[in-house]
């Protein structure tokens, strides 16, 4: 079978691209993934306050440990003088491009177009392939308009763009009033790419300390269906890479994605929970899949199923909403 | 001769340097002052630096300096050399072990900063007590005097053990020595290799055990041969001196230093001779050529191997024409007629003389000086000459103290200096520790010292506080060697700097400053307005001495660039800039450079800001004219106010304005028994900000005085009357809820002087504005509006009545903050997460508890002069404390129980024989009283109290044994409380047999997961993964399970708490634990400063580590079992958040991931595997189906 997939300008092997998790920090479990099939790499995300906190973490707690006390001069062991967080992601791109065959991307997070959007010269230099922003902002504030959250994209996708020549992918939450709207204007300032949609983690309430604590719990396949609609109602109607990502957990659910039109379908979760392997399963299901179906490319079935493919569009509207709501039963003994 | 290195280090690193050099098993234990000793060999081994022969040394850290003297002895026994340093309890605790050591003459140096022993109190500080402790082991004693001396005495020392066989106590003062920094010719590798001889090392290899060539060691003796067995090493020690002298003549030969078992400077024709070793010898020497330049006949002999102890080599020392000699002794043998090096060369000349080999039978004095560091000057070495040259000079004396009691003390000039101090530049520097105004000076004699000809000395002091430590700086430099082993004196300082303005109302500091000298003060007043600002004192000293005065902001430049409160590069520069020793733009470059190399590759920013820093300090100083005379109208206020107690007034107060020295004999409890409640005399002012109570929004839960780790912010309920008398602006709400009655309110209060502002309260306070949700019901702000206004308020609110502790449910948080804490101000850290647990037991039990604690930081906040944080109610109850040791805690606290449960056995005892003299009823009351509730034992009291009345009224011998007796009727609570060090390594036997003796003990453990006290060293409750000191690739193995072990017992009550993540179910394991009839263990969980995380988060890590599974809370009751229910109850739900959430947080844990990345995802993956697993396993212990005990 024939699983290869045009992405941010790349040719991919395959479209199963593992999303950015702690699963790209081990070389071996890189190539694991590699050998499973992965088509390309993201890598963890280099987050903006994580460059600031380790500066200001490691001059307080190491390089100015004032106690002034008689018995203790200090409390940490401060003689190594070690790597920053950046150095070692560039090291560790170097690294994965020595031993991989597959595309590598590096990941930044971040809201502010800070110094830190600096950064991005030197993983283009250490190597990356392409480069996924994910803008992990919270509009919480009430004088703060959707216009305005918006230029805060536009602005920030702007100032990468100006750093680096290469494709850039922006990871994007699905709370924008207008999603189509929004990935257009990013194609237009520049973007190569987007991935729909970013989860975030949830404050919860703990009720012993009555503090909040932030959550983040694995997706669920019934997440994937939102993906889906937006991926299917672009598809085709714009230019840059459509990379679906959030409730990926077997084949079912990739292939709706590609049927959808998504040039890529990114997995974590999944392979958090049940490591590299679970992607050639992903994959196997796939081709099996496209064996029934009598498919042998990917290309022979890719947005099949996206709106300018089907014959009622509207189904991915409102039609839906209506259609779900009547499928809808209550559990017993709850009036509603 | 090899070429010189010249470098810049103190004792503890140039002991360390050699050891690590030459020794290839090092196994260690923290102990303060000479932990640093082995930090750096660990630093070294870790760093892979190898030793002379091209191995890296393993250093093993032991679970106390008794398993260290074990390890070592078996690694010697192994054919390894092998090393360990120590100091005071450490070393007593090696002691058994050198007796093998050297009974087996094995070959080895220790290194020892020396130290006293606790006796009426603890000390950190150096004097020989410990040494002297260890004469009889058999280990040669070997004392260096000066830093250099520390390197150079380490490796004679070691080349001579090999050649004689004979094991080594190389020690130094503690402190003065192991932690003064001075300019030294470092050894060369080849030096060291050049005097250590291999073959002896080959021969030191072929005495160990090998199974190839067996023999046994070790046997047991019986009285035909053991006897011979002791003479039979006579010949080693009868040659080790002459050992010594061959090498350190082939020492002098590669390095031109030349050294002698006992060295004599001084007139050649001598009449009054002094001898001693240590530190105390820079002094004696400076004195002695300062006296015989003026034609005085003095002399001194140096004292450097003491044991073996060589009379004949000594008495040769000595000029034959001394007629008068003085030995002082720094330590003290209570109940002996003089200390052992005076006893010692006594009888050596008395032989001498009786043997015909010496003419004259001098006059011989044994004095006392130095203990715990108590200063040693050249003053008080010319009292003691002085003393020689009377009539009749005293047989015994003391020096440097005033002795009332004994009229023992010689009485000294303060204003002689000798010629040493003309051509040295000394300067004094008062600052916090936390402004980083002793790492500034330590790299200021870096630079000077390093980059110059000139050669540099640094000793810092310190108080016993850890939350606003002050550090007082003493820096000396010269063209010459400085061997002054004591402080910058009164009117020697060229320069003398305040880095916090609130000093200039507490501290004398201008006493120190030399006529014409420097002062530069950082305060963020305006140069024409600080003037003003100088107490009259101060003015009238800087106008007598013509002193010029500089100023810079320091804390609003740190603002400007980014320092934040960092002000040391600030303070650094301006000292540069006015002080003159260096060329202004070559010290620059210099303190730029030392910041690059401070700061690594860890951040641009870092460098840029410190840059900024230092440009900016060099334009924000400025010169203040100074007015011709004496304008201010306020000097110092008084320390403590006029209605303190007498004692307080007299000593107290006069340990708190730094003026100890000069308290006498007579004002010193003998016994050392100190009253407690007296923090609340000692007024600190250390917040910036306080919090305000707004009564109008607070719901009244309790959680802020839970969580305080200083005991200032109370809770009171009182009648609505008594607020008629009220000062302005006092706040107040009436009392919420059913359980209080009418006519009643309540406030939460502030003590604005005691209060460290680490904004804890406001962090745990759950009730927001809705209108404006970034408002608390309690609030900080900043303290200069509010302090005045608070400080009556404060005042009157501890005049409001206690409510009745009767009608308080302690179960309720509440409630229980209504209880009075009787731990209040200590000098804890800010935002220290022990103190509540300590606070919280005193509120729930404090008036009858007896408490044990061991050494470590509770031992510190809790018990270190001058003042005391354990307090008292209104009726004179409260904690009745003692530290013993750091390994025995459990077993003191046991002997307490014992104590205790004798008495009252025995006072029931008599209560029932006495029955018809003081009234059936009463005392059936009393035997069958039922204390288990407040209540309870408020009847109880009540009873006693008329006990005694009739008992004094019974003229019989049985009433009046009992009146002895009987306050034990009332219930006691024994408290056994400390560190992890302590229970889960050095103590961790004893606690073991006192949870296995069923006794009815509370263990309190404070669990930090490291060594706090003593500088943040692993011990056996330190996570997978976490980086300590010891432990700097992250620690390889899992936290040990204490509570598990516990629970295995089956008759302990064990809880786990962490009051951040639960406060209730820290409340409720306290009264368990407490009312269990047997022994209960608290594991508490305690961040520390040591974690690498800011306190002011002290309770999110508590959540943090709760949610991850890294701190599960649960109670184990042996009463349910009993019950026949599962007596252990899950408190913490399983895991909810990755476990690297929790560690990303925390800097002992994130390092790993830069200094060992791959080593830091292994135990992360290890980690979050394990808290799964241990869950899961308490999970289904909790579940497990339990029968009914018969």
């Amino acid at each position: 079978m024939d699983l290869h997939t045009q992405y941010l300008g790349l040719t991919l092997a395959s479209p199963l691209v593992p999303s950015a998790s702690p699963l790209s920090r081990s070389l071996d479990s890189c190539r694991r993934l590699e050998d499973a099939g992965a088509g390309a790499l993201i890598l963890w995300s280099l987050f903006e306050e994580t460059l600031t906190a380790e500066t200001e973490s490691s001059a307080r707690f190491l390089s100015e440990q004032f106690t002034g006390f008689a018995e203790a001069d200090s409390f940490l062991p401060d003689h190594r003088d070690f790597t920053p967080v950046l150095d070692l992601y560039l090291e560790h791109i170097a690294k994965l491009k020595a031993s991989l065959g597959i595309p590598v991307i590096a990941s930044l997070n971040g809201v502010t177009p800070g110094g830190w959007v600096r950064h991005a010269q030197a993983l283009e230099q250490a190597g990356a392939d392409a480069l996924e922003l994910n803008v992990y902002y919270v509009a919480a504030d009430p004088d703060e308009d959707g216009a305005a959250v918006e230029e805060r994209y536009l602005a920030l996708l702007s100032a990468l763009r100006h750093q680096v020549k290469l494709p850039i992918n922006m990871k994007l939450s699905p709370a924008f009033s207008a999603v189509a709207n929004m990935v257009r204007r990013l194609e237009a300032a520049g973007a190569n790419g987007v991935a729909l949609f970013n989860r975030f983690y949830q404050p919860d309430i703990n009720l012993d300390s009555l503090r909040l604590r932030p959550v983040l719990n694995p997706s669920t396949s019934a997440e994937s269906l939102l993906a889906m609609r937006w991926i299917a109602l672009l598809h085709g109607r714009v230019g840059l890479s459509l990379g679906a990502t959030g409730g990926v957990h077997g084949p079912e659910d990739a292939l709706k994605l590609l049927l959808a039109g998504a040039d890529v379908v990114h997995l974590c979760s999944l392979l958090l929970r049940e490591g590299p392997r679970a992607l050639g399963r992903v994959r196997a299901g796939i081709a099996e899949w496209m064996e029934a179906q009598g498919f042998e490319t990917l290309a022979d079935f890719r947005g099949r199923m996206s709106a300018l493919a089907v014959p009622n569009p509207a189904e991915f509207e409102r039609g839906n909403y209506v259609q779900v709501l009547d499928s809808f039963k209550s559990a017993t003994g709850v009036m509603i | 001769m090899s070429q010189a290195t010249m470098v810049t280090l103190d004792g503890n690193e140039a002991a360390a340097y050699i050891a690590h050099l030459t020794n290839e098993v090092i196994a260690i234990y923290p102990i303060t002052p000479s932990s640093n000793m082995g930090e750096w060999a660990d630093e070294w081994s870790s760093l892979q630096v190898p030793n002379l022969w091209g191995t890296v040394p393993e250093v093993i850290e032991m679970q106390s300096e008794a398993g260290a003297a074990g390890a070592i002895h078996g690694a010697l026994q192994g054919g390894a050399l092998a090393t360990t340093f120590t100091a005071s309890q450490g070393l007593l605790l090696m002691i058994p072990n050198m007796y093998k050591i050297a009974g087996e003459l094995s070959s080895m140096v220790m290194h020892v900063s020396a130290r006293s022993l606790a006796a009426q109190a603890l000390s950190i500080f150096g004097d020989h007590s410990d040494v002297m402790a260890c004469r009889s082991t058999g280990f040669a004693l070997l004392c260096s005097a000066s830093v250099q001396e520390v390197m150079d005495f380490a490796l004679i020392a070691q080349a001579a053990t090999l050649q004689g066989r004979i094991p080594f106590v190389h020690f130094f003062d503690g402190f003065r020595t192991s932690h003064e920094i001075n300019k030294i010719e470092r050894l060369a590798h080849a030096t060291v290799r050049a005097l250590i001889d291999d073959d002896l090392v080959r021969a030191h290899r072929d005495r160990a055990l090998n199974p190839d060539h067996p023999v046994i060691r070790g046997t047991s003796q019986n009285p035909d041969v053991y006897f011979q067995g002791r003479e039979s090493v006579n010949p080693w020690y009868q040659a080790l001196p002459g050992v010594m002298e061959t090498v350190m003549a082939r020492f002098a030969a590669l390095t031109g230093r030349r050294y002698g078992l006992f060295e004599y400077v001084g007139a050649p024709d001598a009449e009054r001779v002094i001898l001693l070793m240590g530190s105390g010898i820079g002094a004696a020497e400076e004195t002695v050529e300062h006296l015989t330049a003026r034609g005085e006949k003095v002399g001194l002999v140096k004292v450097r191997l003491y044991r073996p102890f060589d009379p004949q080599r000594l008495v040769a020392a000595i000029p034959a024409t001394a007629s008068r000699i003085a030995i002082l002794d720094r330590t003290k043998e209570p109940g002996a007629d003089g200390e052992p090096l005076y006893k010692d060369v006594l009888t050596a000349l008395a032989q001498a003389v009786a043997d015909g080999e010496r003419e004259l039978m001098p006059r011989v004095s044994g004095g006392r000086y130095g203990l715990s560091s108590k200063e040693f000057t050249p003053a008080m070495v010319k009292a003691v000459f002085d003393e020689l040259a009377r009539e009749r000079p005293k047989r015994t004396f003391t020096l440097g103290i005033l002795d009332d009691v004994g009229h023992t003390s010689l009485d000294w000039d303060p204003a002689f200096r000798p010629d040493a101090a003309t051509g040295v530049t000394a300067c004094v520097f008062y600052g916090l520790g936390s402004d980083g105004t002793v790492s500034a000076n330590k790299n200021s004699i870096k630079i000077i010292a390093e980059e110059t000809p000139n050669f540099g000395q640094g000793y810092f002091q310190y108080d016993s506080k850890k939350a606003g430590a002050v550090t007082v700086s003493h820096l000396r430099f010269g063209p010459r060697p400085i061997r002054g082993s004591y402080l910058v004196g009164d009117g020697e300082a060229r320069f003398v700097a305040c880095h916090q303005p609130v000093f200039l109302s507490r501290y004398d500091m201008l006493d120190k400053a030399a006529p014409g000298a420097v002062f530069l003060l950082n305060t963020p007043t305006p140069p024409e307005r600080v003037w003003d600002e100088l107490p009259r004192r101060m003015q009238g000293q800087i106008l007598d001495q013509g002193l010029s005065l500089h100023v810079i902001d320091a804390y609003g430049i740190a603002g400007r660039t980014g320092m934040g409160r960092r002000i040391n590069t600030i303070m650094q520069t301006a000292f540069f800039a006015i002080s003159g020793i260096l060329p202004q733009d070559e010290a620059i470059a210099r303190i730029k450079e030392a910041v690059k190399k401070t700061y690594g590759r860890k951040g641009q920013g870092l460098l840029e800001r410190n840059f900024a820093a230092i440009d900016a300090a060099l334009a924000g100083l400025h010169r203040v004219a100074i007015p011709d005379r004496v304008t201010s109208t306020f000097d110092r206020p008084p320390v403590v106010p006029a209605e303190a107690p007498a004692f307080v007034r007299q000593v107290t107060a006069v340990l708190m304005a730094n003026q100890g020295d000069r308290l006498p004999v007579s004002l010193m409890p003998a016994d050392g028994t100190w009253p407690t409640a007296t923090t609340r005399f000692e007024k600190r002012r250390l917040g910036l900000e306080l919090p305000q109570w707004d009564e109008d929004l607070c719901t009244q839960c309790g959680k802020c005085p839970l969580v305080c780790p200083h005991a200032a912010i109370r809770a009171k309920v009182y009648p609505e009357e008594r607020l008629a008398a009220a000062p302005a602006g006092f706040q107040s709400a009436p009392i919420k809820g059913k359980d209080f009655p009418a006519g009643h309110r309540v406030t939460y209060q502030v003590a604005p002087d005691d209060c460290t502002g680490c904004g804890l309260c406001v962090d745990v306070c759950p009730i927001r504005d809705r209108q404006d949700p970034q408002r608390k019901a309690l609030n900080m702000a900043p303290i200069e509006a509010r302090h005045d206004l608070e400080v009556p308020r404060w005042d009157f609110f501890l005049g409001l009545p206690e409510f009745d502790r009767t009608r308080l449910d302690p179960g309720k948080i509440k409630h229980a903050m209504m209880l009075q804490p009787l731990f209040e101000f200590s000098g804890a850290c800010v935002g220290c997460g022990e103190t509540p647990y300590i606070k919280l037991a005193t509120q729930l039990f404090g008036d009858r508890m007896l408490v044990a604690n061991a050494t470590g930081c509770s031992s510190i906040y809790g018990g270190n002069l001058p003042t005391t944080p354990y307090a008292v109610n209104p009726d004179g109850r409260g904690p009745s404390w003692n530290n013993s040791l750091f390994e025995d805690n459990a077993e003191f606290g046991l002997g307490l129980r014992l104590a205790v449960d004798k008495q009252t056995d025995q006072a029931r005892t008599l209560v029932r024989r006495l029955a018809g003299q003081i009234g059936g009823e009463l005392a059936a009351g009393l035997l069958g009283a039922d204390q288990s509730s407040e209540a309870g034992i408020f009847e109880q009291r009540e009873r006693i109290a008329l006990l005694k009345e009739r008992l004094a009224a019974l003229d019989l011998p049985e009433a009046q044994f009992l009146a002895g007796l009987c306050e034990h009727l009332a219930r006691r609570s024994v408290w056994i409380i400390g560190g992890d060090g302590w229970a889960y390594d050095i103590g961790y036997g004893g606690v073991d047999h006192v949870l296995a003796a069923g006794r009815d003990v509370n263990l309190l453990v404070l669990d930090t997961e490291v060594y706090s006290n003593t500088g943040g060293q692993t011990s056996k409750a330190t996570p997978l993964g976490a980086v300590a000191k010891f432990s700097a690739g992250g620690k390889p193995t899992f936290k040990k399970d204490l509570a598990m072990m516990a629970m295995a017992y089956e008759n302990v009550y064990v809880a786990q708490v962490a009051f951040g993540a639960k406060d209730v179910q820290t409340i409720r394991a306290f009264l368990e634990a407490e009312s269990f009839p047997g022994p209960s263990l608290i594991i508490a969980y305690s961040p520390c400063i040591a974690h690498g995380v800011d306190l002011s988060h002290n309770l999110r890590q508590q959540d943090l580590a709760v949610e991850s599974g890294h701190w599960p809370l649960f109670r184990y009751d042996p009463r349910k079992a009993a019950a026949g229910e599962n007596p252990l109850h899950l408190d913490s739900k399983p895991p909810s958040i990755p476990y690297r959430d929790f560690i990303g947080t925390e800097t002992r844990f994130s390092v790993l991931a830069r200094t060992h990345p791959e080593d830091a995802e292994r135990f992360l993956r290890l980690a979050q595997k394990h808290v799964a697993t241990r869950f899961s396993l308490y999970e289904q212990l909790a579940h497990l189906a339990v029968a009914k005990q018969e």
